[in-house]
């Protein structure tokens, strides 16, 4: 079970958090451009690197607050976590 | 190559079992081949052999980065059924199925297919609702499948508990009694000791870094044997879809995470079917061991460690005995994890990449055991006829633009 | 062959003014409180206490812990029946009752030691070459499989005892309370942190293999009672005993499971847990996990009276008991003269010593005696007997740790066997946290590697073995540790007076250097591995570790290869022609030991398994006989029978009721979630694919919700309470999901929009009037005016209903005048009564979500979960009016995509048929003959409608909308029969809407 640091509450057990996947994915401006192709990748493709991962967690059983992490996926490690809508730089 | 059969067993233990050839030969790799696979599981071993036997391509190689059958072919709960919802997902399932009640035979190597049959539980309304309309629906298939009221689910399984002071009491259920388990080391050992009889070339230890790309056409891989040519590379590698896609350079609909399981200690038989309970989220059958082998629902984040989180198993082991208190007093003797491959819409990707010359066979999910061989048939058809075998058609990966998903989660309901 | 063993003098453990009695195969024995169920057969002379797993061959106590392999028994009765308990760690109470497992018809006479006799065509894997053929008869061979395999037996009844979890935070978690475990806890807590040491015996101290070992000038046991005594002092310091650690999780999340009451006597339990789950978080782990003794691979190495010389050790120091009385011991390393001297303590005869190291390397171990009779480089080669060891031959033990025959037989008469082939620092925990495990070639021993961040090693398990090193050693990473924490300690490790134990030099002994005729030299004596089936794995190609574990099952029974692994892996190495370092372990997999499911359950049962939401008005629904279903974690009332009635008359009952007079419903499981904030016109805009913002204050739309996919999520009405408030609803079951929905899309996506929501599903209860009274009702409990000109259809009005504010919704669910009232949920018992009360002049009739779904049904409303599965789409239920032409919303550009968009899809209609078909059902057209029948849709819901006294049903076909009269089928396969039915539009009952907005 992971320790994760929210970026309000600091470090608290996977089981009070939801996972939201990738982090960073903008919902794109829909206009006659957007192709199918375009719309599917914003749906359905996601990174999924064997490696250092940038994802959201929504601290669901603790303060609501959704915000970033960037966890390992081989050893789990978490190098930082920061609020929603900040950059990351600005937490390390 | 000494058949297998219980005469040569007793004539083997004539001479001490020193007779015995090789199962499968772990080959170097040659500069070319006509096909590669990449991805020595049970999926690649299958495709190859059908390539071989059905489409008669002589030079065949299958390269797996450890040893074949290492990854979810060796680590899933082993069940077997083709109860699915969606007729697309129903014909390729209960093709496999098919297949796999002859595979013994075909192989000449037992891969100890037991249909004891596979039990889903209802615990509301609104999942028996569910189990009316996919039995209704797969039987209008031609697939077996029975709704079962509470009492004959006791008589299959009698020590599972209706009292109705469970959270969620047994409403019902249905049974596929064709579904049930087989020995999944056996399927990939199987599959592969008939390849290499037909020429394939196995070749374990051989990681493939990189592909050989030249306008949009892929010509071979790279590997840290060295590089391998061939016109057509098919991509069998479930848990690490998307690290060979992105060597390949393109994404892939996919996401990776962990799914857990595990097995007590041997008991005498007690548990004769498959049962499976979406509400409460377990699956269960005993193994020929004795073993009662378990599984959960995989994790919600992305992983490539093959290990799961504790409450996963807490809330598994919860609902087991909540389904029968029996089981308290087992014990776990061990736990492990893969990984596996999902899509957006729980079901696989079959066909072409955005690559010429490159065709995926990934994201099966929690639940590819049960397809082996039909993948794998499907699978070869569609790499030796550069067209997708009517089956897979479905399975493309242009589903995720176009929107025809074949949505099996709500009919899968649990993981398995 | 049962002469019972007279205890030695001085024991530690056993308490001999307490005699208890215990049963084993029904048979009773007596033993002493502090025996476990092996030292008490041993003590009575038990030496055949099981058969092994594949040839039935008989088998002893071979081990003193959980590495035993042999002696599993089945112990307690019904619902304390526990199958596949080792006896070394079972501690007795007096009446406890133990039985041989996977025997028949009793241990001494087991029909399947066939299986012995004819083991020759029972190679590794000889399941997979066989029983193929006929192929009928395969479901016989597999009962025939599965009968003669597992062990124990499933208990008859459900455990009646408890299983407790605790979280716990510390600093430091030592994991072993050997003498370097117990050091690094005394500097650990020393420093202030927070310290738990936990050991899964019963004490602390460690394994007692050498009774004269000493710490300053003080025994094993009184330097253990010395720091006890200071850990109990000190507060931030918690010790565990029968508590074993089993699995390392991510980020130094240890799990504990603590044996809490099995060893008491069930009477005295009261009302103990009979165990606990711990869930330590700790700062730093420092694993004092100790080492495994090796076996020794040879001819018939079973034999019961075959033991590990630390259990020999063990049941000699500890529980006064000397297994044997002709002893021959055979090892590698130091240890074994230690155990020749307790032996010879003991009165026992040293037959013949077997050391495998050539004698200069043996003689400076500090308990060589030179008067025993050692045979230097030498080791057994088989040994002689039956039921148990009579005799051992040895051969000689050539440098690279293989064993030939001697020209002359050594061959000597014993009843008692002793083997160390040396000893492994036990591992398995620090390669779950992420630490390496690897095989030196050079002194042919595992060692630790790559200590993952916050995690030590310390003594044996770090692969020291002196004792003075290891205490120490875990002094100082005690000490290190707790710096890491922060803390420091001015405690010195430094040098004790100790004595001077150690293993000495090494001679690997790995198994017999060539053999034939395939002798069962057993490399896994759980699972009757023997050296040959290592060969043929090779033979065969199942050469990867992985491979050779799977093919042979090494490793894989209940003592998952605790004294056998390294041996197998070595002999592989041989066959392979490989060093063992290039082949590599498997990987070690939690639990380290097993553990109870019960355990990993805790409480979590029955009611407690997940938490049962109930409304307001739930005792009332009770009372007056309503039957409940669950709806997400809800309990609705279902339908309320009258006497005699059964679901499907009191359906048709309230159906009536609704439709001709009054009903009264609770509907507070709906969600209903508070939106505030300036922008929430613009977000509520986003959220439905219809428009919002334009809603007056005090009206009240219906809405649909999509998921970024197109495909329908959610629907439900939200109102415009004022300029800035608004208030939706959503379904039962979505509520949540609905909510957590909208929270990220406002913090994730358009943190910009000054909108706020709050969750208000359990602060307001609401109930629901429908039918064609609803309105006298309403005008009768309050003072407002409900013409339908001041209170129209799909407006609300802040009503004051006996003194309470309430929020009155006119929206309907039924098709009929139905008015929602919102009523603080304190409240809502009070209002629900009086509105029965004062309804009953009306005929006021309580319905649940049954008749409320035939109601729906009738007016063609769909209800999401039911109807919908998240395939459909608005277009799909033919609901383009609900797309809004301006702006985007969540879904909107999937509804364009190639599939989305196209002909043929299912869309939803309505059905009439003879009768009522199952929810579900296929719907088929005949295409030629019957078996052509062609699938073109399903039944979502079906019911029968007391208002149209006919069947109805809801359901998908494709192209349905433009096929309205047309004819089809309802096919019923599990009844082997089709339904005539006639397509309709899905709306029965009352179309222009003049019931509802009249």
């Amino acid at each position: 079970m992971l320790l994760i640091p929210c970026p309000w509450c600091g470090l608290r057990a996977e089981s009070e958090f939801s996972s939201g996947g990738e982090a960073n994915i903008s919902r794109p401006y829909v206009n006659n451009d957007l192709s199918d192709n375009d719309w599917a990748d914003y749906l359905f493709y996601r990174k999924n690197p064997k490696g250092w991962h940038q994802e959201q967690w929504h601290h669901v059983k603790g303060c609501r607050r959704w915000f970033n992490v960037e966890r390992h996926t081989v050893t789990h490690e978490i190098r930082k976590s920061w609020p929603m809508n900040s950059s990351s730089d600005s937490n390390d | 190559m000494t058949r297998y059969s219980a005469l040569n067993l007793l004539r083997e233990a004539g001479r001490l079992h020193s007779g015995w050839p090789e199962a499968w030969s772990s080959r170097d790799p040659k500069t070319s081949y006509d096909v590669i696979i990449v991805g020595g599981g049970g999926h690649g071993l299958a495709t190859a052999y059908y390539l071989a036997k059905v489409h008669k391509i002589s030079r065949i190689a299958v390269l797996e980065k450890g040893w074949i059958g290492g990854g979810n072919t060796g680590r899933n709960t082993t069940i077997i059924r083709s109860n699915y919802l969606w007729d697309e997902s129903a014909h390729l399932y209960d093709f496999s199925l098919r297949l796999y009640e002859g595979l013994s035979k075909d192989l000449n190597f037992n891969i100890m297919l037991s249909q004891r049959g596979v039990i889903n539980l209802a615990h509301t309304e609104n999942e028996m609702r569910e189990i009316q309309r996919r039995v209704n629906s797969i039987r209008l298939n031609g697939i077996d499948s029975e709704i079962l009221t509470p009492e004959e689910i006791k008589h299959f399984v009698p020590i599972i508990n209706l009292s109705n002071k469970c959270r969620y009491p047994i409403l019902g259920g249905s049974i596929q009694q064709r579904g049930g388990v087989a020995r999944h080391d056996a399927v990939a050992w199987g599959f592969a000791r008939a390849a290499s009889k037909l020429g394939v070339d196995i070749i374990e230890n051989c990681e493939v870094e990189g592909f050989l790309i030249s306008n949009g056409q892929v010509h071979g891989v790279n590997t840290n044997r060295g590089i391998i040519k061939s016109n057509k590379v098919g991509l069998v590698v479930s848990g690490h879809a998307g690290v060979l896609a992105e060597r390949a350079g393109f994404r892939l609909p996919i996401e990776s995470k962990p799914l857990q399981a595990l097995v007590s200690e041997p008991l005498k038989p007690f548990f004769n079917v498959v049962l499976m309970s979406g509400k409460v989220h377990v699956y269960l059958s005993q193994s020929d061991r004795g073993e009662l082998v378990m599984g959960a629902g995989t994790d919600s984040y992305n992983s490539y460690s093959q290990n799961g989180s504790f409450q996963v198993i807490e809330q598994m082991m919860a609902s087991s005995i909540e389904l029968f208190p029996v089981l308290s007093r087992l014990k776990v003797m061990r736990m492990w994890g893969g990984i596996v491959d999902v899509c957006p819409d729980a079901s696989p990707i079959i066909g072409f990449s955005p690559l010429k010359n490159l065709y995926l066979n990934c994201g099966w999910g929690t639940g590819g055991f049960k397809a082996t061989p039909g993948s794998g048939y499907v699978f070869a058809h569609t790499i030796a006829h550069e067209e997708p075998h009517d089956l897979a058609a479905p399975f493309s990966l242009k589903r995720f633009s176009s929107g025809a998903l074949i949505d099996e989660h709500g009919a899968a309901a649990v993981a398995h | 062959m049962r002469n019972k063993i007279r205890r030695l003098e001085q024991i530690d453990r056993v308490d001999r003014d307490k005699p208890i009695k215990f049963y084993f195969n029904n048979r009773a024995y007596s033993a002493f409180e502090g025996d476990t169920l092996a030292s008490a057969l041993l003590a009575n002379g038990v030496k055949l206490v099981s058969r092994s797993f594949k040839f039935h061959r008989p088998r002893g106590i071979f081990g003193s812990w959980y590495e035993e392999p042999n002696a599993l028994v089945q112990t307690g009765l019904r619902s304390d029946s526990t199958p596949n308990q080792r006896a070394t760690t079972v501690e007795l109470f007096d009446g406890l009752r133990a039985k041989s497992v996977n025997v028949w018809p009793n241990l001494h006479f087991d029909i399947l030691s066939i299986n012995d006799k004819i083991s020759s065509i029972f190679p590794a894997g000889f399941y997979y070459k066989t029983f193929m053929w006929p192929h009928f008869l395969w479901p016989i061979y597999e009962y025939l499989i599965r009968h003669s395999a597992g062990l124990g037996r499933v208990p008859e009844a459900p455990d009646q005892s408890s299983y407790e979890k605790q979280n716990i935070h510390c600093d430091i978690l030592v994991i072993g309370g050997g003498v370097s475990g117990l050091a690094a806890a005394l500097s650990a807590a020393k420093s202030g942190a927070r310290t738990i040491i936990v050991d899964d015996r019963a004490e602390l101290g460690g394994p007692k293999f050498d009774n004269k070992a000493h710490i300053s000038g003080q025994s094993i046991k009184s330097f253990t009672s010395h720091v006890e005594h200071i850990l109990n002092k000190n507060p931030d310091c918690e010790i565990f005993t029968r508590t074993s650690a089993f699995m390392h999780g991510d980020h130094n999340f240890i799990v504990l499971n603590q044996k809490v009451s099995d060893h008491i006597h069930p009477e005295l339990r009261g009302n103990l847990p009979r165990e606990r789950l711990l869930k330590v978080r700790a700062g730093q782990v420092i694993y004092a996990t100790g080492a495994l003794e090796r076996s020794l691979v040879f001819e018939n190495n079973d034999r019961p009276g075959t033991m590990l010389c630390s259990a020999v050790s063990e049941y000699i120091n500890n529980f006064g008991i000397c297994p044997g009385k002709r002893v021959v011991i055979s090892g590698n390393n130091d240890t074994i003269y230690i155990l020749a001297r307790d032996l010879l303590n003991a009165g026992a005869e040293i037959v013949a010593i077997s050391d495998a190291r050539k004698r200069e390397l043996a003689v400076t171990a500090s308990e060589f005696n030179k008067d025993l009779p050692v045979y230097f480089e030498q080791a057994p080669i088989k040994t002689h007997g039956r039921q148990c060891v009579r005799a051992v031959t040895f051969g000689r033990v050539s440098s690279d740790g293989f064993i030939s025959a001697l020209d002359k037989n050594k061959k000597f008469e014993c009843d008692l066997l002793c083997l160390s082939g040396g000893f492994d620092p036990n591992l398995s925990l620090f390669c779950q946290s992420g630490g390496d495990a690897v095989f030196n070639n050079e002194s042919s021993l595992i060692y630790p590697n790559n200590s993952p961040k916050n995690v030590h090693l310390v003594g044996s398990s770090s692969g020291i073995f002196c004792l003075r090193d290891a205490y120490n050693n875990g002094l100082k990473v005690g000490i290190r540790a707790s710096e890491l924490e922060g803390f420091s300690c001015s405690l010195k490790a430094e040098l004790e007076e100790c004595s001077d134990n150690n293993l000495g030099y090494f001679q690997p002994v790995w198994g017999l250097s060539s053999v034939h005729k395939r002798p069962k030299d057993f490399v896994d004596l759980h699972n009757d591995v023997i050296g040959d089936d290592i060969r043929l794995a090779v033979q065969e190609g199942y050469q990867s570790i992985e491979h050779f574990k799977r093919y042979t099952t090494t490793g894989m029974g209940p003592d998952q290869g605790k004294t056998g692994n390294i041996n197998a892996m070595v002999l592989l190495a041989k066959h392979l022609g490989k060093k063992v370092s290039e082949i590599g372990l498997t990987r070690y997999r939690a639990p380290w030991v097993p553990v109870t499911f019960g355990a990993f359950a805790g409480r979590d049962l029955g009611i407690l398994s997940e938490p049962i939401r109930k409304t307001s008005l739930h005792y009332w629904h009770e009372e007056n006989g309503a039957i409940f279903e669950d709806v997400g974690q809800w309990k609705r009332p279902r339908y309320y029978p009258q006497a005699g009635e059964s679901i499907d008359d009191a359906v048709v009952r309230e159906c009536h009721g609704v439709r001709n007079e009054l009903g009264i419903f609770d509907a507070s499981t709906l969600g209903k979630i508070e939106i505030s904030g300036p922008d929430s016109g613009k977000f509520l805009n986003r959220i439905y694919t219809n428009k919002f913002d334009n809603l007056s204050i005090g009206s009240c739309r219906y809405g649909l919700m999509l998921k970024e996919d197109g495909m329908i999520m959610d629907d439900g009405v939200t109102s415009r309470l004022d300029e800035h408030n608004w208030f939706m609803t959503t379904t039962t079951s979505n509520s949540s999901l609905v909510f957590n929905w909208l929270d990220e899309w406002l913090q994730c996506e358009w943190p910009s929009l000054k909108v706020f929501i709050t969750s208000v599903t359990g602060q307001w209860s609401n109930i629901t009037i429908a039918g064609p009274n609803s309105r006298k009702l309403l005008a009768e409990v309050s003072d407002i005016n409900t013409e339908n000109s001041h209170f129209p259809h799909l407006t609300w009005q802040a009503v004051n209903l006996f003194n309470i504010e309430c929020r009155v919704f006119r929206i309907s669910f039924t098709g009929e005048l139905s008015y929602e009232i919102n009523v603080p949920s304190q409240y809502a018992q009070f209002i629900w009564n009086r509105l029965i009360d004062i309804g009953k002049k009306f005929s006021i009739t309580p319905f649940g979500t049954e008749t409320l779904h035939v109601l729906r049904a009738e007016k063609g409303y769909i209800a999401v979960g039911h109807d919908t599965d998240g395939t459909v789409t608005p277009n799909d239920l033919g609901l383009v009016k609900m797309l809004k032409s301006d702006g985007d919303y969540i879904g909107r550009r999937s509804l364009y995509r190639s599939d989305t968009s196209r002909e043929g899809r299912l869309q939803f209609i309505g059905l009439l048929l003879d009768e009522r078909v199952p929810e579900g059902a296929p719907i088929v057209e005949i295409k030629g003959d019957y078996s052509s029948r062609i699938k073109t849709g399903y039944v979502s819901s079906s019911y029968y409608s007391p208002t149209l006294d006919s069947p109805l049903a809801l359901g998908f076909l494709q192209d349905g909308l433009s096929r309205l009269g047309d004819s089809v089928q309802v096919a019923i396969p599990v009844q082997g029969r089709n339904v005539d039915a006639k397509i309709v539009s899905p709306v029965f009952y009352d179309p222009s809407g003049e019931r509802l907005n009249g």
